[in-house]
């Protein structure tokens, strides 16, 4: 049977290349990718803390449907800004949204 | 080794290469479609975890709508991003940098944990994980009210999000 450890260090592997992917990419829709990439990370942790503890515990994979929702959400939010500020300004690169820099 | 391990080292290989790939890749249609193999990836795992409900709402809700959606708003504004010089900032060595400490704080922490390598009991035979799991999410005594939060805030994001993007010229 696989170890415990297997899951967690693969769940930080993949966090930390979310959060590269987030800091380093100009794409305002690459930065979205990465925060996928995090949020999935988080989930396999959910599921492997509930399959590893007591499994008639059903919290883990709740709120790894949580998860889900909120990323659903949080995606279909984050396109339609970067599709509207695109329509107008004629940019997806982050570093040039700088309307609000004070 | 058994031969579970073996299949869970190649998929992990597959789901850190891809997202790598995703990160990386200079294309955002290729990032979009290496993110699709991430999440197939996580979803093997998710099957081998026996979350078979879990496996099967992520390919449908993270390939079939996220996946599908980064690929239509890639599509509505890859214009501007063709041949404009790298894809990354000009810190990613910083970054990488970061990255790799959180990684290796991450893997610290984990480690002094003292169930760190602990393995899982036999998934037990008579147990119905996904009936289970269905009470769970609309019994009042576990968790109907964040279930029924999460469905108001997905109903208020889509809302928002149409009312975001629409063109009012």
């Amino acid at each position: 049977m696989i170890p415990l450890s297997w899951f967690l260090i693969l769940s930080a592997a993949l966090f930390s290349i979310g959060l590269f992917g987030v800091l380093s990419r100009k794409n305002a829709v690459a930065i979205l990718l990465g925060i996928e990439l995090m949020l999935n990370a988080v989930n396999i942790n959910l599921v492997s803390f509930w399959r590893y503890g007591d499994v008639s515990q059903m919290a883990g994979q709740v709120f790894a449907i949580i998860v889900f929702a909120v990323a659903a959400s949080e995606v279909a939010v984050g396109l339609a800004l970067v599709i509207s500020v695109y329509r107008r300004r004629n940019t997806v690169i982050a570093d040039e949204i700088d309307l609000m820099k004070w | 080794m058994t031969a579970m391990q073996i299949f869970f080292l190649i998929v992990g290989l597959v789901i850190l290469g891809s997202a790598l790939m995703v990160v990386t890749t200079r294309n955002l249609i290729h990032a979009a479609l290496w993110l699709i193999v991430t999440l197939f990836g996580v979803a093997v795992l998710f099957a081998i975890l026996d979350a078979s409900f879990l496996a099967v709402v992520q390919v449908v809700v993270y390939i079939g709508a996220i996946a599908i959606l980064f690929i239509f708003a890639v599509m509505l504004t890859h214009k501007e991003m063709r041949d404009r010089g790298p894809q990354l900032n000009n810190s990613w060595w910083l970054n990488a940098i970061i990255s790799l400490l959180t990684f290796g704080g991450l893997f610290w922490m984990l480690q002094s944990w003292n169930g760190f390598s602990k393995t899982a009991a036999d998934f037990p035979s008579s147990f119905d994980a996904v009936g289970q799991l269905g009470k769970a999410l609309i019994s009042p005594d576990a968790f109907v009210l964040p279930f029924e939060v999460a469905s108001v805030l997905l109903l208020a994001a889509l809302v928002g999000a149409v009312y975001i993007a629409f063109n009012r010229k």
